[in-house]
This record gives structure tokens, C-alpha cells and sequence, in this order.
């Protein structure tokens, strides 16, 4: 299970739209060996299919698909966006925070989910996350959460 | 005991995100409820007496037997708590 380790945060990333956005945070994952090439592909294809509800709150997207699509172990990566990125979604763009959820079927796939709901939920690590300008900025918010 | 589907378009992250908030405000409000998460298309063929969903997937759920209410902020707990209270009658 990895939960926004160094090795899968990218912070102030320039990207051209939402499609290069998911592919970064499904990137991230391939790289670490967490998921297969294949995942980062059905992620952008649910964006093309399902649109742009996965932008689950104003700033915050979590791009995902299914565990049969290549998940090797349950993660969460991050791509904190340089510049305000639109998906489409009616009330909650543009997008800061790329969250590439690696969905695994196993029990950790609930614990990540639960970590990440814990965190979002509080507006101020939110505001923290979309200002941080490197990874112990970032550290430190995962630490206080703890 | 109400019966309530969280809805997104895999059934496998969002869907259970939005579920771990409204059984969070269910039992906050001390209402008895059943939450299960799923796609979309499982939902259609799905009882429930009510569905929580973006609005981005609630068109796809119009003229299901169930109540369809929507929630923009997945989370937001005042939008979600606001939303129960606008849309569930216990």
C-alpha cells in the first residue's frame, strides 16, 4: 500500500490539458512498478466514457479505473497542478490536485480511500495541499493527520 | 431502515468516498440506513429508496423507482448533511 510517498507526489507540474493531467498521476504509479502501463490508459478512457465526474470537489480530481485494469498494490499518487486545469465538471472546476487512485480489490484499497476522505475532508489541508511548493510541505500535512 | 446507493461511474473509488460521508451524516442523524456503493448501469437495475450521485451521473438515473439527490462536494459534510435533511424523510 502507498499512500502520497515522496517517489509519487509531483508538485507545480505544467500540463496541457485534463487528458495530460491523468496520464501524469497514472504515470507516477507505472513508474513506481504500483500499476500496469495499461491502467494509466483506462483511466484516461473512463474520463473519455464516464466524463469528468470524478472531480469530486472544487480543485480535487481522482482519476481511477478498475482494479482489473492493472493494479499491482492499492495506491494514491499526486500531481499538484501549476496552473488551474478544466475537466468539464459543472460546479467543481478547475482542477489544482490530481489524486491517481490505484484501486485495488483488496481490504487496503478501503483504508486508502478512508485516509484520503480523512484528509480532503478538512478544507485547510485542501488550501495547504494546492499552496505547497515542495514535498515537505506536503510531509508535513500527511504527518498532522496521523 | 432506509436503503441508500451511492453511485459513480466505475462503482470502485468515488462511489465509496461519497458512501464512508453519507453513512457518516446518517448516523450523525441517528437515521438507520443500508449505503452500498456501485456503478452506474448496476444501480439502474438496483432497489433502493434512495440514490445519492454528481450531478454529472444523475441524468442517467432519471425515472428509476428510487429518490435521486445530488452532491457536488463529495467532501463538503454541511453539503452532504444538507442534502439529507432536504431529501430524506425518515
Amino acid at each position: 500500500m502507498k499512500f502520497l510517498e515522496e517517489s509519487i507526489v509531483k508538485i507545480g507540474l505544467e500540463v496541457a490539458d485534463a487528458e495530460d493531467a491523468i496520464e501524469a498521476a497514472g504515470n507516477l504509479l507505472v513508474d513506481e512498478g504500483l500499476v500496469e502501463k495499461s491502467y494509466t490508459k483506462a483511466m484516461r478512457n473512463s474520463y473519455k466514457e464516464n466524463g469528468p465526474y470524478f472531480v469530486l470537489a472544487p480543485n480535487i480530481a481522482i482519476p481511477h479505473a478498475r482494479p482489473e485494469d492493472g493494479v499491482k498494490e492499492a495506491s494514491v499518487s499526486l500531481v499538484q497542478l501549476k496552473e488551474p486545469v478544466v475537466f468539464g465538471h459543472s460546479t467543481n472546476d478547475p482542477v489544482r490536485l490530481v489524486f491517481g487512485l490505484g484501486a485495488s480489490s483488496s481490504d487496503e484499497h478501503l483504508i486508502l480511500l478512508q485516509k484520503l476522505t480523512t484528509l480532503l475532508n478538512d478544507s485547510v489541508n485542501v488550501d495547504k495541499l494546492t499552496s505547497a511548493t515542495n514535498y515537505e510541505d506536503i510531509k508535513n500535512i500527511l504527518e498532522m493527520e496521523r | 431502515m432506509i436503503k441508500v446507493l451511492t453511485v459513480c461511474g466505475l462503482g470502485q473509488g468515488t462511489s465509496l468516498i461519497l458512501k464512508m460521508n453519507v453513512e457518516q451524516a446518517l448516523a450523525d442523524k441517528g437515521i438507520s440506513a443500508d449505503v452500498e456503493h456501485t456503478d452506474v448501469s448496476t444501480a439502474s437495475s438496483m432497489q433502493a429508496d434512495y440514490i445519492i450521485t454528481s450531478n454529472e451521473l444523475a441524468e442517467s438515473l432519471v425515472g428509476h423507482s428510487a429518490k435521486v439527490f445530488i452532491v457536488n462536494n463529495y467532501f463538503d459534510m454541511d453539503e452532504i448533511n444538507k442534502a439529507i435533511d432536504e431529501n430524506v424523510t425518515d
